[in-house]
């Protein structure tokens, strides 16, 4: 291993993914005076996050001056049907104004109201309008805004220190192969550039982990090819935990006609600005599944439904704006009764509820994007949409405040998709964005005090380097191998078929039997070519991580015999307040993944009070019950 | 490419031609692969088919695959095109699909190109300057006011305008003083912005992103895939104002009295002003033949001398009225005196480094 060239790199912290998360803890650990790396898997600028349509919740009161942090908590809490980790909800419903706020000085320009404020719009579980926006391309307007300031923060160190790269540094395409520690202290990570193929070595004390999902072991999905689980399986090697990831959020309106567009997006404001869902008979079906613990705030007929648009303080909430997975859950049901479209989704029709001018202002992109994408006219036919895999709930454990790792490992810190416990067992549209800003700030700035207080910095050891260098060359190595081509689309089909949307215990068994199966392959794969911009070997690096992320899901879906928010059980379809109580975490013992129970931190007296009694009990255990009962008792 | 649709494009498992370039900085050639195309199938469908099956190690770079992330830029039959968004339907059954990686940037390998260029403009570009009396939360806007920045904003950073722009693409040695199409609308995209505390982004964008190279041929808006009108609402307006200031005789007057850049906050305003209503009356974009730029470091360059054989930009046609006529007057036209026929930002004698003499032989096809 001695002739292999390693480029070598020192950093205070380095943050592993480019999208919101990374960029805004890359700023906030620069802010604090550390020198700071971002790795970068694409290009700077192009992370999932320019996906994200709909906008970036925040109780600013803008639009409806009701609105306030304890109403997005409860809304956020009900979301997720209470699994989540009440501190993240609780912080990210507090924090959220401040860093919408942020943004603009950073030169974002959302959408205004008539009186020149952010404008908020109405989104799925949210009870008042609430997500600041950009049309439907926010996502793109938060990573423009946070790659420009960093652009601006590079400029003020070229004019203080001479160079732009003096304390903030971007590493495009690059992707790490593996955390390096020391005893159980992060000490640095190890990577290759996709452009050369050679290798780089990062000695940092800090790392961030914000490198987004697991979308892509699936065969529908909106995710791009990023969402291998890089930092889920690196937490997972470095000693970490993994929580909830049985949960993953199915899009209900995913695109699914034409094929070169399956899996894309069709963002929830077409349903908040009108648009409703129709079987093949034509009937809009979504009155029939409304659930007993939304009937208060939802229409159970057509006419209250379509005077909420114009008049949403006397009316209930059309059912189209249930959360998600009631959205997808309901679709999947009407395919499966045969009353599906001929590409096997339902249709979303906003052509004959407004006007194509209207349509063409409010869902600008939309309206491009199926028109130059499919050549579908959106303001003269329906669409066909059906459930698309689109999150992960689950992610690493964190402490809440800080965003530090749980587990047995010091340093590693994570925010956004790749983090779990904020969103619970379902994540609320528009959560999303804003839940980047709160904890990817949190987590830079956090990393950087760590790095701060250290006496001593942590070591590489040089044989773990030797080992991942190793590993990364193997598949070129080997030519007796499969195609990591043919065992991605085998994978993808094992987890779209057997741990998809709906869950049974006989196919969950047959998915983990396969995965072992999968195991033994991909430790075999093999690539072609050389190590410039190879993206077959590329894939190949990403396969170990795409499956030990499934196993971890697989396992945890079989263990969770209830159905709540992304994880639906055919075999047990109700919700089961016991299990509430339970997060299932993963962790690694050597190769395999272990699963264990853990108590669900128990919500501050304060906050619980937010909520009343019966929609409580819809959620809670008897004795959960009584223990609120005797607070609401001290307290009157 | 048409855009007919064959009847029987894309039927399932159709075979179909492709040339792909394949090869890297020290050369490469294109390669001739059948692969089968389905219904509904794009260019980058096709592409990942490949990798697949016949090229696993084709390099390509892509990510959202639906033309949002602007990552799979190449070039399709000799058009700069995202690759995600280039339907297999426009092309006829028979046709051979040609795939180049863009012309303008160099390959790093197969489809992949080195596009560093564009993040070291972005990183020369000015960034937002926050006005300092306004706390956060207290950003006031008008959409109307917003919604000019907001277009410049919808920018993908596909990098297509900066491939098809002519002052780049086949001339390397323009690309030290040029930042682009893209950062011409970053420009005036925060020239714009309502609240932006910088008041330069116009003269900075003429002396050091040399919008004065531009010469308003439009195919950075052509082939823009968010149909942003980098021309016509970017750099039109940029430069007509540049110029307007140039024109106004109180700026005129102030440039004798201050040196360049220490004019007075308040004739900068009045340039402005002016600038407004000009803009109103419609005529075509100025443009310089000089296609000099104010770069000091450019300037010492020329002190050695002219370069005799300098390729320079193609002049545009005259800004013509209506009627195809030239608005020769003082009083119909909308700024005093006629306008000039070397271009409307030179003035005489020319600076030395603004001196050029294009061969007539530049024009002529060298095959």
């Amino acid at each position: 291993m001695t002739e292999t060239r390693i480029e070598r790199h020192h950093y205070d912290v380095v943050v592993i993914g480019a999208g919101g998360a990374g960029l805004r803890a890359a700023i906030e650990a620069r802010l604090a005076g550390k020198k700071t790396a971002i790795i970068s898997k694409s290009l700077f600028g192009k992370a999932h996050t320019v996906m994200a349509e709909g906008g970036a919740a925040a109780a600013m009161g803008n639009v409806n001056s009701r609105d306030n942090w304890q109403v997005h908590f409860r809304d956020t809490m009900r979301g997720g049907k209470f699994l989540n980790n009440f501190r993240m909800a609780e912080l990210h419903a507090k924090e959220s104004p401040q860093r919408i706020w942020e943004l603009e000085t950073y030169g974002a320009l959302f959408d205004r109201t008539k009186d020149g404020k952010i404008s908020q719009r109405n989104f799925g579980g949210h009870e008042y309008p609430r997500l600041a926006h950009v049309g439907d391309r926010t996502g793109l307007e938060l990573i423009r805004t946070l790659q420009q300031k960093i652009v601006s923060l590079q400029q003020e160190d070229k004019r203080d220190l001479g160079d732009y790269e003096a304390r903030i540094k971007i590493f495009a395409e690059t992707t790490i192969t593996e955390l390096l520690l020391d005893g159980e202290r992060v000490a640095g990570a190890f990577g290759y550039y996709r452009e050369s193929g050679e290798f780089i070595l990062f000695e940092a004390p800090a790392v961030v982990l914000a490198t987004g999902g697991v979308g892509r072991s699936y065969k529908v999905t909106s995710n791009s090819w990023e969402y291998t689980g890089d930092g889920h399986a690196l937490a997972l090697r470095a000693g970490a935990t993994l929580i909830n990831m049985e949960f993953l959020q199915f899009h209900p309106t995913g695109m699914v006609w034409p094929v070169s567009v399956k899996g894309i997006l069709v963002t929830e404001s077409v349903r908040g600005d009108g648009g409703v869902l129709k079987n093949s008979d034509g009937k809009r079906f979504m009155f029939d599944y409304v659930p007993d613990v939304f009937r208060k705030q939802y229409a159970d007929n057509e006419e209250e439904a379509d005077r909420w648009y114009k008049d949403p303080d006397n009316n209930r909430r059309p059912p189209e704006l249930l959360p998600r997975d009631e959205v997808a859950r309901a679709i999947n049901s009407e395919v499966k009764a045969g009353r599906g479209t001929p590409a096997g989704g339902v249709y979303l029709d906003i052509a004959s509820r407004l006007p194509a001018e209207e349509i063409r202002r409010r869902l600008p992109s939309m309206y491009h994007q199926f028109k130059e994408l499919a050549d579908v006219d959106i303001t003269r036919e329906p669409m066909e949409v059906g459930p698309t895999c689109h999150y992960v709930m689950g992610g690493v454990e964190v402490d809440p405040d800080s965003g530090a790792a749980f587990g047995a490992v010091r340093g590693l810190f994570a925010a956004g998709e790749v983090s779990g416990g904020m969103h619970g067992s379902n994540r609320l549209g528009g959560n999303s964005l804003s839940d980047l800003l709160v904890f990817g700030k949190r987590a830079g700035g956090h990393a950087a005090s760590y790095a701060d207080q250290l006496t001593s910095r942590p070591k590489v050891p040089v044989a773990a380097v030797e080992t991942a260098v190793e590993t990364a060359l193997a598949p070129l190595q080997r030519d007796t191998g499969e195609s990591p081509y043919t065992l991605q689309q085998d994978l993808q089909a094992v987890m779209g078929d057997l741990v998809g949307i709906i869950r049974r215990e006989g196919e969950l068994v047959d998915a983990l039997g396969r995965l072992a199966e999968l195991r033994e392959r991909v430790a075999k794969v093999s690539a072609a070519g050389g190590r410039r911009y190879n993206p077959g070997w590329h894939l190949a690096l990403d396969l170990r991580n795409m499956l030990v992320v499934s196993e971890c899901t697989a396992k945890a879906a079989l263990e969770r015999q209830e159905s709540r928010g992304g994880h639906t059980r055919e075999d047990h379809p109700a919700m089961d307040p016991k299990w509430r109580r339970v997060n299932l975490v993963c962790s690694l013992d050597g190769d395999t993944v272990r699963l264990t129970h853990k108590p669900l931190p128990k919500m501050r007296g304060e906050l619980i009070s937010l909520f009343d009694r019966a929609e409580l009990s819809k959620y809670l255990t008897d004795e959960e019950l009584a223990e609120f009962d005797a607070l609401a008792q001290k307290e009157s | 490419m048409g855009e007919q649709k064959s009847q029987a494009a894309g039927k399932p498992g159709a075979k179909r031609q492709f040339r792909i370039w394949r090869g890297d900085e020290t050369g490469g050639d294109l390669q001739d692969y059948t692969v089968e195309v389905n219904e509904g199938e794009v260019v980058l469908d096709v592409i990942h088919r490949l990798q697949a099956t016949d090229a696993p190690d084709l390099a390509c770079r892509w990510n959202c695959k639906a033309g949002k992330c602007g990552s799979c830029s190449m070039e399709i039959n000799g058009k700069p095109r995202l690759s995600c968004m280039t339907r297999m339907s426009t092309f006829e059954e028979t046709e051979t699909v040609t795939v180049t990686p863009l012309r303008t940037f160099p390959v790093i390998r197969d489809l992949v190109t080195d596009v560093s260029f564009n993040y070291e403009k972005a990183r020369e570009t000015p960034a937002f300057a926050p006005p300092a009396d306004v706390a956060p939360g207290d950003y006031r806007m008008q959409q109307v006011d917003v919604e000019r920045s907001q277009e410049f904003r919808k920018c993908i950073e596909c990098f297509l305008c900066q491939n098809v722009c002519h002052v780049i693409r086949d001339h390397e040695e323009n690309k030290q003083a040029f930042s682009g199409p893209r950062f011409f609308i970053r420009a005036a995209e925060l020239d714009m912005h309502p609240l932006d505390a910088k008041t330069d982004r116009k003269e900075y964008a003429q002396a050091e992103q040399g919008l004065g190279f531009c010469n308003i041929t439009k195919c950075c808006t052509e082939v823009c895939p968010e149909h942003i009108k980098i021309t016509d609402n970017g750099i039109i307006p940029m430069k007509e104002r540049v110029v307007d200031r140039r024109y106004d005789p109180l700026v005129w007057l102030g440039s004798k009295i201050f040196r360049r850049g220490q004019v007075p906050q308040t004739f900068v305003t009045s340039a402005q002003q002016s600038g407004a209503a000009h803009s109103a009356a419609a005529h075509g974009g100025v443009h310089s033949h000089a296609g000099g730029s104010h770069d000091p470091r450019h300037e010492a360059e020329a002190q050695k001398g002219v370069n005799w054989h300098r390729q320079v930009p193609h002049p545009t046609a005259a800004p013509v009225d209506a009627n195809g006529r030239l608005p020769l007057t003082e009083l119909t036209f909308d700024r005093a005196a006629a306008p000039s026929p070397f271009g409307d930002d030179v003035t005489f004698p020319l600076p030395p480094e603004h001196l050029n003499f294009a061969h007539p032989s530049q024009d002529e096809p060298k095959h």
